[in-house]
C-alpha cells in the first residue's frame, strides 16, 4: 500500500526517491513505531480480557489470546460468598466520590481567593501549597495511623476501620494539587466579568457560585477525576484503615484474590473484577479525553 | 491591599443569609457532639483545639472585612489536620522509641510488669479464653466469666467490658465488636506473645494465660517509688528504671518485657549510620530508590516522547484512533493492572516467560525483579508522558523549527538541537514531579514485587523503596517500630523537599504563576 497523497511539508531533500521510500521515510516509520508502542500498551489489557473470559479461571490455563470462552468467572464473582465484590465496589465509590466532591469544593474556594483577591501572605501561602502537594499524605502513614487510633478512641465513627476516617485523609490529601490546577484556570477567566457583575450589585459569593464555578466546569471535572482516580488507586492507607473483608475497597479486596494462599481459580475472579472496574475508569477517561491534556499540562506548567 | 469589593460585600441576599445560618448551625451541632467524648475523657488539649477551630470558623463567617479568609479557612483547617499535623507528628515520633514493647506510659508499664508476676491464688477467678487483636493491632485476651456470664477484653492496659459478643456453646468468645478473633493457626503461631501478656486488674493483681484458660491472681512483684524499682519477692529479682531507654533492667542488664515510651533523641537516625546491620541495606535501598525514580522517568519519557513525535504529523491517518488506544493504560485502574503484571511475570505460568520463551524467576533474582518493576511501571506511566509531550510539541514555536530547517538542520540534528531543548524547558517541572511521584511509588513496589526478593534474615528486599521499607518496619509481620519508621519517613521528607527546591528553580522562569 503506497500512499503518496499524504500532504507533505516543504521538500526536505533535493534527491528524488521512489514513492515507497519516501512514504517510509516520511510517514511509514511513524506508523511502525506507533504500532510497536500500541502492542506494548495492549498486551496486559488483552491478557486481562482473555483471563476474565477464561472459564477455567486459573493462571496456568490463561494465555495471551483466549482458547475458550465463558462467563463463569463473572458468575462466580457475583455469587461467591467469600468475595463480596459489589461491597468492595460500593465502598470504593462511597469513599472516593464524596471525598473528591468535598476536596474539589474546598479547593475551588481557596483557588478563588488566590486568583481574585490580593492579601497579605498570599505569595507565601501559594508557595507553601506548591510544597505541600509534593508530600502525598501516605508518607506520614505512621503518624496518620497513630492519629486515627486516637480519634477512634473518642469517636469510633471516624477512627481506624471506618470509611469516614479514610475519607477525611483523602480529602486533605487532594487539596494542594487541585487548588493549583484550579487557580491556573480561574486566572484565565477575565476579571472584567467580575467587575461587571460587581457593578450590577453581585456579592463575592454570587460571583463565585453563579459565575466562576459554572465557567470553570472543565477544570472542575478534571480535578475531580484526578482526585477520584487517585483515591480509587490508593492501597497503602486503605489497607491499614479497612481490614474487615466486607469493608475493604476494590484495591485491597482484589489484592486478596491474588494473594499467595488464595485458591488458584480466584485469578479468574480477579480478572473479571478488574475488567468491570476498568469499564468504569476507561469510560470516565475517554469521555473527558479532550480536557485531560490541557488539564495535565496547564496546571503544572502554566500555573 | 484589600479588594475594593470588600466594603460592599456581605450576604445581602436572603438565600445567602439562610445558607450561612444553616452552615453555622451544623458546625455548632457537630462541635457539641464532638465535645462530649472529649469532656468525658477529660482530654482538655483536644477540647482546646476544637474550641479554637470553632472560634476561627465563627469569626471568619460573621465578620465582613476579610473576604479572602472566608474562602481560605475550610481548606486551611483540613490541611492543618490531615497534612501538616501528620508531618509534625512523624517528626516527633522519630525521636522516640515508640513501637512494640514501648507502646504505653511508664505507669502502665509498671502495672504490666507487676501483672506479669501474677501467680494463681487458691479460689481465684478463672475465665474461658479466646485471643484476638484490636483494630489498632493490640493483642487482647477475650475473656468469659462463666460464673457471672460477663465478657471482657484484656490488654496490657487493663480490662474493658464487652457488650456485643458471639460465643460458642461452652461460652468462649468467637466474635466481638472491634476485635478480630484469632483462629487456632494464628494462636499456635503467636503463642509466645500470648503467654507473656499480662492484664493488670489492680495494684497487685492481674490476669494471665494458662493453657486454654486465664486466671486472676496476685503478683509477687511490687513497685517502690523511692528507688524507682520493681522487686520480685519470690524470684529475688530487682528491676531498676532506666529513664533514658524507657525500660526496667536488672543489674545483670536483663530488660523487663514491657517498657515505656520515651524520647531517645537522635538514636533512630544514628542507628542508620552506626548499626552495620542497618547501614548497608539502608544505603542499598536508597541508591536503588533513586535509580528507580530516575529510571522510571527516563523510560516513560523516552517511550512517550517517541510515540508523540511519531504522531505529531499533520494529516497523518489514524492519529485519533492511535491516540485513544495509546492512553488506555492510563485509563485502566493502576492498582489492578499492577496486580495483573505481577501475575504475568509468574515464573511457571506467567505469560511473559511464555511469550519470550524464557524461564526467568522474576521474583527470585534482584536484577530480574528490578527489571520487572521498571517494565510494568513504564507501561503505567508512558501514556502520561505521551500526552504531555504531544501537548508541548504542538505548542512549540513553529518559526524556530522553520529557521532550523532553512539552516539545514533536519532529522536527528533538529531534534537534538532544537526540539528537545525547547521541550525540556516546558516539561522539566513535570518531569521533576514525576520523579518525586515515582520516588515514593509505594503501589508499584508493594503490588508488584512486595519488595522481593527478600533473603532470609534480611530486613530489606532487592526492590524495596524507602517508603515500603518504612511501612514494613511499622506494620510488617515482625514487631512494630514506629519510631524508626518515622525516622525513615523524615528522611524521605528531606529528599522530597530537596526535589521541590529543584522544581522551584526550574519554574522560576515561569514566575508569572504567582502574579
Amino acid at each position: 500500500m503506497t500512499r503518496t497523497a499524504e500532504p507533505r511539508r516543504a521538500p526536505v531533500r533535493p534527491k528524488r526517491r521512489s514513492g515507497l521510500a519516501r512514504w517510509a521515510g516520511d510517514t511509514g516509520w511513524r506508523h511502525l513505531m506507533v504500532v510497536l508502542v500500541l502492542v506494548f500498551a495492549l498486551v496486559p489489557i488483552v491478557y486481562v480480557v482473555s483471563a476474565a473470559f477464561n472459564p477455567n479461571g486459573t493462571l496456568s490455563t490463561t494465555s495471551l489470546l483466549p482458547s475458550s470462552f465463558g462467563l463463569d468467572n463473572f458468575e462466580r464473582l457475583f455469587t461467591e460468598p467469600n468475595v463480596p465484590f459489589w461491597h468492595w465496589f460500593g465502598n470504593s465509590l462511597m469513599i472516593a466520590v464524596p471525598a473528591a466532591f468535598v476536596s474539589i469544593f474546598i479547593s475551588s474556594l481557596a483557588a478563588y481567593a488566590f486568583s481574585r483577591f490580593r492579601f497579605k501572605g498570599r505569595r507565601p501561602m501559594l508557595l507553601f501549597l506548591l510544597l505541600i502537594q509534593m508530600f502525598p499524605a501516605f508518607l506520614a502513614v505512621v503518624a496518620l495511623y497513630l492519629i486515627f487510633g486516637t480519634i477512634g478512641d473518642f469517636y469510633p465513627v471516624a477512627g481506624l476501620n471506618s470509611k469516614l476516617g479514610l475519607m477525611l485523609v483523602y480529602m486533605g490529601g487532594a487539596l494542594g494539587v487541585s487548588t493549583w490546577l484550579m487557580k491556573g484556570f480561574f486566572d484565565t477567566i477575565p476579571k472584567e466579568l467580575d467587575e461587571a457583575a460587581t457593578i450590577d450589585g453581585a456579592s463575592h459569593a454570587q460571583i463565585f457560585f453563579g459565575m466562576i464555578l459554572p465557567l470553570a466546569a472543565p477544570i472542575i471535572a478534571i480535578s475531580g477525576i484526578l482526585a477520584f482516580v487517585g483515591t480509587m488507586n490508593d492501597f497503602i492507607l486503605a489497607s491499614l484503615f479497612l481490614t474487615d473483608r466486607s469493608e475493604m475497597t476494590l484495591a485491597v479486596g482484589l489484592k486478596t484474590l491474588v494473594a499467595e494462599h488464595s485458591p488458584a481459580s480466584y485469578f479468574g475472579l480477579f480478572a473479571a473484577g478488574t475488567l468491570i472496574t476498568s469499564v468504569l475508569t476507561v469510560t470516565v477517561f475517554m469521555s473527558l479525553q479532550r480536557y485531560i491534556v490541557s488539564g495535565l499540562t496547564g496546571g503544572a506548567v502554566k500555573g | 491591599m484589600l479588594d475594593q469589593r470588600s466594603q460592599t460585600a456581605g450576604s445581602h441576599t436572603a438565600a445567602g443569609l439562610i445558607a450561612k445560618i444553616a452552615v453555622l448551625a451544623v458546625v455548632t451541632a457537630l462541635a457539641v457532639w464532638a465535645a462530649l467524648p472529649l469532656i468525658d475523657a477529660r482530654a482538655w488539649w483536644g477540647l482546646g483545639a476544637e474550641a479554637a477551630a470553632v472560634a476561627v470558623i465563627f469569626y471568619t463567617y460573621l465578620q465582613r472585612r476579610r473576604i479572602p479568609l472566608k474562602y481560605l479557612v475550610p481548606g486551611t483547617l483540613l490541611l492543618i489536620a490531615f497534612q501538616i499535623l501528620p508531618v509534625v507528628l512523624t517528626i516527633g515520633t522519630s525521636f522516640t522509641n515508640y513501637g512494640d514493647g514501648h507502646r504505653v506510659g511508664k505507669d502502665q508499664a509498671i502495672e504490666a510488669i507487676i501483672a506479669a508476676g501474677v501467680q494463681p491464688t487458691p479460689g481465684g477467678n478463672t475465665y474461658l479464653l479466646s485471643v484476638g487483636e484490636s483494630a489498632s493491632g493490640d493483642l487482647a485476651l477475650l475473656l468469659t466469666d462463666t460464673d457471672e456470664g460477663t465478657h471482657w477484653a484484656g490488654t496490657e492496659e487493663g480490662l474493658t467490658a464487652l457488650d456485643e459478643v458471639e460465643t460458642d456453646q461452652a461460652g468462649r468468645i468467637t466474635a466481638a465488636e472491634d476485635y478480630e478473633v484469632w483462629g487456632l493457626a494464628e494462636l499456635n503461631e503467636r503463642h509466645a506473645e500470648v503467654a507473656e501478656l499480662a492484664v493488670p486488674t489492680g495494684e497487685h493483681s492481674g490476669i494471665k494465660v494458662q493453657g486454654l484458660s486465664a486466671f486472676e491472681g496476685t503478683s509477687t512483684r511490687s513497685y517502690d517509688a523511692g528507688c524507682d524499682c520493681i522487686t520480685d519477692d519470690e524470684a529475688g529479682i530487682v528491676w531498676h528504671a532506666d529513664d533514658e531507654t524507657g525500660t526496667f533492667v536488672t543489674e545483670d542488664g536483663d530488660e523487663a518485657l514491657v517498657g515505656w515510651r520515651v524520647g531517645i533523641g537522635f538514636d533512630n537516625y544514628l542507628q542508620v549510620l552506626t548499626d552495620e546491620d542497618i547501614r548497608g541495606p539502608f544505603f542499598g535501598v536508597f541508591v536503588w530508590n533513586l535509580a528507580f525514580g530516575a529510571g522510571s522517568v527516563l523510560l516513560t519519557f523516552a517511550l512517550g516522547l517517541g510515540a508523540a513525535m511519531a504522531l505529531n504529523r499533520p494529516g497523518m491517518r489514524g492519529t485519533k484512533l492511535y491516540r485513544s488506544v495509546m492512553i488506555l493504560p492510563y485509563a485502566m485502574p493502576s492498582f489492578a493492572m499492577l496486580l495483573v503484571w505481577a501475575q504475568m511475570f509468574n515464573r511457571d505460568y506467567g505469560v511473559i516467560n511464555e511469550l519470550l520463551g524464557m524461564n526467568v524467576d522474576w521474583y527470585g533474582q534482584t536484577w530480574a525483579a528490578r527489571a520487572m518493576v521498571l517494565i510494568a511501571n513504564t507501561w503505567l506511566g508512558f501514556p502520561y508522558m505521551f500526552l504531555i509531550s504531544l501537548g508541548a510539541l504542538q505548542a512549540l514555536p513553529a518559526d524556530s523549527l522553520e529557521a532550523a530547517k532553512i539552516d539545514g538542520a533536519t532529522g536527528l540534528t533538529a531534534f537534538r538541537k532544537i526540539t528537545l531543548p525547547l521541550l525540556l524547558v516546558a516539561l522539566t517541572p513535570l518531569l521533576i514531579s514525576s520523579f518525586a511521584f515515582n520516588f515514593n511509588n509505594f503501589n508499584a513496589i508493594e503490588l508488584l514485587s512486595g519488595g522481593n526478593p527478600i533473603n532470609a534474615g534480611d530486613t530489606v528486599g532487592g526492590t524495596d523503596l524507602l517508603i515500603t521499607y518504612a511501612f514494613r518496619q511499622a506494620f510488617g509481620s515482625s514487631s512494630a517500630d514506629y519510631g524508626f519508621a518515622s525516622a525513615i519517613s523524615v528522611f524521605i521528607f528531606l529528599i522530597v523537599a530537596t526535589i521541590s527546591a529543584l522544581m522551584f528553580r526550574a519554574t522560576r522562569s515561569q514566575e508569572d504563576v504567582y502574579s
